[in-house]
């Protein structure tokens, strides 16, 4: 690992204000993804700014009847919050689904939105990977696509979005809050906050240079029958193959998000209109456009197979 | 040639992995990266309780808490298998949870009370875990051991928490002591060795007992 001189900020703002005066700044909170890359010298900051005495740990009501959840809260903490478990089964259930309890004792919410793919080849520096170091090519595009995106992809970068939090907080219209170096704060719509690989697969959030992720908050329960179904290939402790979040009412009617299949949370949301009329048509339409290697197409059948389960699993328990 | 001969094998290592590593260079390792690779190691000071002891230390930052306690403190207990948070060997209890030392740094946990291996128990009063797990025979070579009993120490404390986890069947009810609720929350613990029944049964043992 690359030397680097450590601080701790006193607030958020400064948090951004002293990573914008030094070149190669990073924040740190969980940790668990950052040092895993610096290790590999994937990541190689000049400065670690330590966010985790910040007091962003709590989750609030909002006016609105949503929760404002603290950029810091653990990812066990916020799966174990009453209120979350009560009114966001879903996003409880996603984050159960993810990492193994040691690293959801670490890792945070807004650290979790931030991690980066795990692409066996981004994580190979001996490989070219556009995302690593743009222009140098893409060796996933021909290579062990198994994992890989399948939607949303370009020929620059095939990768996937790993988190599953983030797929749940999607099909919720979780909002991201943030401040700038000059102390300004704005509100991104998660649907926002991934950006698309495009030509510049680097270039992975909406977020400016320095701009640090203060909350996530919810809107209002919307009520429903709440699923996260992840299929993987060991049943614990794997990123997912393809992973569904469901909110479905009484109805029929509802709405749903796919990880594991895209650069980002998948969600359409004029294709739920489908929902209606079953899996295979709800399926067609979240993938219409889907560019599938031959290694990952199956994953097309994936998704609909597990959305007719999820689907099925909402039937019986409304 | 006579200085080469009176280098020691050791030494003779290190000369070989630095002229290795400034001779080849990965091809996608950035100009800006390797700028920053001239930067010299930064020292920092923190205090920190280890197993009820209080420790002044000082160490350069990139020091995560796993090799504070292995290289700075010689407790040895609490092993380093893939050093990327994907075994579970380096887990320790840092404040009552259980975590990854591998994948945290030293200097993040000024103040912070550290429980590992050798402050669960000794040969003499072994914790409980440890004697269910030589009861029940779980483990075989042994390396995963000190962080599968850390992790099953703090997993009981989980559930009676009332911490949910992907096995529980209901999010609004308390999870129950049973196996699948022990695999799940061990999942992040690996064993070469596949003693995982026998570790089960271990921290199954545990839990009646203290239930």
């Amino acid at each position: 690992m690359r030397p680097f001189n450590y601080l701790r900020a006193q607030s958020p703002a400064e948090a951004a204000s002293l990573s914008a005066q030094v070149h190669g700044s990073r924040f740190i909170a969980g940790g668990t993804n950052l040092l895993d890359l610096m290790k590999l010298d994937i990541e190689t900051p000049t400065q670690l700014i330590d966010v985790n005495h910040l007091a962003l740990d709590r989750i609030e009501a909002t006016p609105e009847g949503g929760l404002r959840i603290g950029a810091l809260v653990r990812n066990t903490d916020l799966a174990a919050d009453p209120r979350i478990r009560k009114d966001y089964a879903v996003l409880a259930r996603a984050l159960l689904a993810g990492a193994s309890g040691q690293l959801r004792n670490m890792a945070t919410t807004a650290g979790n939105l931030l991690q980066r793919t795990r692409c066996p080849y981004f994580y190979d520096t001996h490989q070219a990977c556009n995302k690593r170091q743009p222009g140098s090519g893409c060796a996933a595009i021909g290579g062990f696509s198994r994992q890989l995106g399948i939607i949303g992809v370009s020929d620059a970068c095939i990768a996937t979005h790993p988190s599953d939090m983030a797929v749940a907080m999607r099909a919720l219209d979780a909002q991201v809050e943030t401040v700038r170096p000059d102390g300004t704060t704005r509100v991104i719509a998660i649907t926002d906050l991934h950006r698309l690989p495009g030509n510049t697969p680097n270039i992975e959030t909406a977020l400016a240079p320095h701009e640090l992720i203060t909350a996530v908050t919810l809107p209002a329960p919307i009520g429903g029958t709440h699923i996260y179904q992840k299929v993987r290939d060991r049943a614990s402790y794997a990123f997912a193959l393809v992973s569904v979040a469901a909110v479905i009412q009484q109805d029929g009617s509802g709405r749903v998000a796919l990880g594991g299949v895209a650069p980002k949370p998948w969600r359409v949301e004029s294709a739920e209109t489908a929902m209606a009329k079953g899996a295979k048509a709800l399926s067609e339409q979240l993938l219409a456009g889907a560019t599938p290697t031959h290694e990952n197409a199956f994953k097309l059948t994936l998704v609909e197979r597990t959305l007719a389960s999820v689907m099925a699993q909402a039937r019986a328990q409304a | 040639m006579l200085d080469v001969m009176t280098i020691s094998r050791r030494e003779l290592l290190i000369v070989g992995v630095v002229t290795a590593a400034a001779v080849i260079l990965p091809p996608f390792i950035s100009a800006q990266a390797s700028a920053a690779n001239a930067a010299q190691p930064v020292k920092t000071k923190l205090s920190i309780w280890v197993n009820d002891a209080r420790q002044e230390m000082e160490f350069d930052t990139r020091t995560t808490l796993l090799d504070l306690l292995r290289e700075h403190l010689q407790l040895t207990g609490t092993k380093k298998g893939c050093d990327h948070g994907q075994c579970g060997a380096c887990t320790v209890i840092v404040d009552g949870r259980r975590i990854n030392s591998c994948l945290t740094l030293a200097v993040m946990h000024e103040g912070a009370k550290v429980t590992t291996i050798e402050g669960l128990g000794t040969p003499d009063q072994l914790h409980p875990m440890q004697a269910a797990f030589i009861k029940h025979d779980g483990y075989q070579c042994g390396y995963c051991t000190p962080g599968q009993i850390c992790s099953a120490v703090a997993v009981l404390g989980e559930i009676r928490d009332g911490i949910p986890s992907h096995a529980s069947p209901n999010l609004t009810e308390p999870p129950r002591l049973i196996a699948s609720e022990l695999q799940e929350r061990m999942s992040g613990n690996i064993c070469r060795c596949g003693a995982y029944s026998n570790i089960i049964a271990a921290i199954t043992e545990v839990a009646e007992a203290s239930a």
